[in-house]
């Protein structure tokens, strides 16, 4: 039946791309580290290629840094600290209001861009990562002149130099969540953007210039995660700030132990997407796959697990099926497209490995027909069926666009379920009882819950997990209260 | 004749064994062990248990165990089992007061400020249980038709290591800030002064605190700390009565779960406490649904 469906549109339509042009962007064959508010190459003449993942194309040339940059990035902005934090809020208020409006004017330029260097859809890039990175610096721009009424006490300090080091999956969005914060409380900053994503990092250092912003206040360390062991190890930082894997976030626990340096940590997830037999259907569905299939799965809140209570079983992965034919895989920068690219060989070699680990440990696999570029990281949208909580792929965290299917008969049951996981980040429930929702919701050991939706972020909402999906809250008054002496 | 003699002496008082407090029992170290505490001038106050490691893994058990039903209890109710306790010590203050003397060294009128501040501050933690929600939780105004809810919940199983110096007031003042807001603990008494800790505990068996919300060990704080840092089942970590070595020893420790840890820092046990300490081992869950709207075909999503 899918097949058939699929043939008869195909056959109605022929399917004509809509790409997105790239002439927007102007990507330099070669870009610095930005350190005191200039653009310089690394002490020791480093650099690393950063490549499109949907095509393998060299995009650029970028610097990496080393022990000597980070000691020159740290100094930089131990210097600007006096001033930047001496400054009246509003006057710093009035910075991030400029950054904020100048991310918005040239919103489609950076939504390329990312989309190129991370290998993600233009739709998402367009209408989820650059909106929601221009209102985080419109949101906390507002609290820079009011952190006395953030219930912090009178006058509340910043920390100092806050050392940060973000992940590829969301490369703007994740510095907006962390310089956002930082700057409006008063801090320094010196970023470690992920490797395989430095470009969007380094537009945003000359969007600072553009606003005006005083040099050594944001300083942006391209490099691997020696680049960043050595910022968060530095003894000049006040405040760590990381997201990223769960092994690589308890090794930052381990190097800042016994220090003064405040610590927050966002990091990996299982996400539980609990479907009741009276939730709707259709609207579940699309919850399931915003869950697991919204920037190809590489979402530490990702719902990678759902469960569904048994009556509906059939019900729910028939109508599932017949969605994922419906997704489009391909070209990122077409603005039809549902799937891009995975971000990395390296990353593209964990998911097919834990894939093929379900497969032999028993689990029942299925991909929608879906025909993969020849160039570029692939991987088809995946489901398994027939998984228990021993599996891999159930406890493991994949980052990919695969789905593990395991069901319930009671309320209890899915409760147990879901909180059987190290994580503790995000959770899903769908269902038309609104009391079920709070009873599930509050024995829910996680960060977030999306009930009756899936996916949803905004600047005022606090973000982060439960248990070893870290710690501190980032967005909203709580995500202030990571950059303050408090 | 042998009469007159036993008028004339002083009645042998009755000794008490200092037990642990595990899971609202009572029981000796699983070990066998005890140890001589003494009082400022190192006359022999009593035999305390030396806890073994066992003894740290059977309490988080019992905290675990506690969890479920302290953190779903409501706030009102933690408030007034709170409130009990207060009404508990304050009954037997005299005790305590002599305690605390002979434990710190104070005289006895130091002493009865200790008292008096620790009976106090669970009175100030009582009123808290009902309060802190709305004053760090909160509708959070998103830009989408949803409603968006912050609130805070108990973090879980917490080790608490006691304060060194402050063996009562400065228990207390760690103590109370953990279980006010539903979290459960496994406290390790002051190691040369664990004498009004153990007290404590037959105050909270009397004082509708269920079992194993509270536990407390007495012994080697490093030989305690050291399992409890690195036990799976614990959530999070009070280091205030660990010195600055161990502190770094047992953070490290924690970092295996990722722990919350909070760490030793410079305190006025008098002073009247912020938030923090309640804080520091609460999480927040933020939930969402949409609001749909109201239209001829009824709310949608």
């Amino acid at each position: 039946m899918t097949e058939k469906i699929t043939e008869k549109r195909s056959s109605a339509f022929e399917y004509a791309p809509a790409p997105e042009s790239r002439s927007v962007v102007d990507i330099a064959p070669s870009y610095g580290l930005f350190i005191d508010g200039e653009f310089v190459d690394a002490a020791d003449g480093k650099v690393f290629k950063t490549v499109s993942p949907s095509t393998e194309e060299v995009l650029s040339e970028v610097a990496q840094a080393g022990e000597a940059d980070v000691e020159r990035a740290v100094k930089a902005a131990r210097k600007a600290f006096e001033k930047w934090s001496a400054l009246p809020g509003s006057e710093r208020a009035k910075y991030l209001f400029r950054i904020a409006r100048i991310i918005q004017e040239r919103s489609r330029e950076l939504a390329v861009l990312e989309t190129l260097d991370n290998g993600k859809p233009i739709k998402e890039t367009r209408d989820a990562d650059l909106p929601l990175v221009a209102a985080h610096f419109f949101y906390y721009a507002g609290w820079a002149d009011k952190l006395d009424h953030a219930g912090f006490g009178a006058n509340p300090k910043p920390l100092g130099v806050a050392g940060q080091v973000i992940p590829w999956n969301f490369p703007l969005l994740m510095l907006a969540w962390k310089i956002a914060p930082a700057l409006a409380t008063g801090n320094t900053v010196v970023l470690k953007p992920a490797e395989t994503t430095p470009l969007s990092a380094l537009f945003f250092a000359d969007i600072c210039r553009q606003a005006g912003l005083p040099k050594g206040v944001v300083n942006i360390l391209p490099g691997y995660g020696d680049t960043g062991a050595a910022l968060v190890a530095h003894p000049d930082v006040n405040k760590v700030a990381f997201t990223g894997s769960t092994a690589v976030g308890k090794e930052i626990a381990r190097t800042v132990a016994g220090t003064s340096k405040k610590l927050t940590l966002e990091l990996g997830g299982k996400g539980a997407n609990i479907v009741f037999d009276d939730a709707p259907i259709d609207q579940a569905v699309e919850g399931i796959v915003t869950g697991i299939f919204f920037n190809q799965g590489q979402v530490c809140c990702a719902g990678s697990r759902l469960l569904v209570q048994e009556s509906v079983q059939d019900e729910l992965m028939d109508s599932l099926k017949r969605r994922l034919s419906t997704l489009r895989l391909g070209d990122p920068l077409d603005k039809n497209t549902d799937i891009g690219a995975i971000n990395s060989a390296e990353q593209l070699a964990r998911i097919t490995a834990l894939a093929e680990q379900g497969e032999a440990e028993g689990a029942e696999r299925w991909s929608p027909a879906c025909e993969l570029p020849a160039s570029g990281y692939w991987f088809a949208p995946t489901l398994f069926t027939n998984v228990t909580q021993a599996h891999t792929i159930a406890r493991d965290e994949i980052f990919g666009p695969v789905l593990s299917v395991l069901t319930f008969r009671t309320p209890d049951e899915a409760v147990a379920k879901a909180n059987n996981t190290q994580y503790g980040l995000s959770a899903g429930i769908w269902t038309e009882k609104g009391s079920r929702i709070l009873a599930v919701a509050s024995r829910l050991r996680a960060g977030v819950i999306w009930s009756n939706t899936f996916n949803k972020f905004d600047p005022t909402s606090p973000f982060g997990g439960y248990k070893e999906s870290g710690f501190g809250r980032e967005g909203g008054r709580h995500g202030l209260e990571a950059y303050l002496d408090v | 004749m042998s009469e007159k003699t036993e008028k004339t002496e002083p009645r042998l008082s009755v000794f008490k064994t200092y037990k642990l407090y595990v899971g609202g029992k009572f029981p000796r170290s699983e070990s066998g062990r005890v140890y001589e505490v003494t009082d400022s001038k190192g006359k022999w106050l009593a035999n305390a248990p030396q806890s073994s490691r066992k003894d740290a893994r059977d309490a988080v058990v019992a905290a675990r165990k506690a969890f479920g039903g302290w953190s779903g209890a409501t706030a009102y109710n933690r408030g007034q089992v709170l409130y009990r306790v207060a009404e508990m010590l304050e009954g037997r203050r005299e005790q305590f007061v002599r305690e605390v003397a002979d434990a710190e060294g104070l005289s006895k009128s130091k002493a009865a400020a200790v008292v008096d501040a620790a009976i106090d501050r669970w009175v100030w933690y009582a009123g808290w249980t009902d309060k802190i929600a709305q004053v760090i939780g909160g509708a959070n105004p998103v830009a989408g038709p949803f409603f968006n809810l912050s609130s805070p919940e108990p973090t879980g199983v917490v080790a608490v290591v006691a304060p060194q110096e402050s063996s009562f007031l400065g228990l207390v003042s760690v103590l109370a800030p953990v279980i006010a807001t539903g979290n459960t603990a496994v406290v390790i008494a002051s190691e040369k002064a664990p004498l009004p800790a153990l007290s404590l505990a037959e105050v909270l068996a009397t004082s509708d605190v269920p079992g194993g919300v509270v536990n407390v060990l007495s012994g080697r704080t490093a030989e305690l700390a050291a399992p409890l840092a690195a036990h799976q089942d614990v959530n999070a970590i009070d280091l205030a009565g660990a010195d600055e070595a161990l502190a770094k020893e047992l953070e490290i420790a924690a970092a295996d779960n990722l722990k919350r840890v909070l760490r030793p820092q410079p305190v006025d046990y008098f002073g009247t406490p912020g938030t923090e300490r309640l804080t520091a081992f609460l999480e927040t869950k933020t939930v969402w649904h949409p609001t749909g709207s109201l239209g001829a075909s009824g709310s949608s999503y």
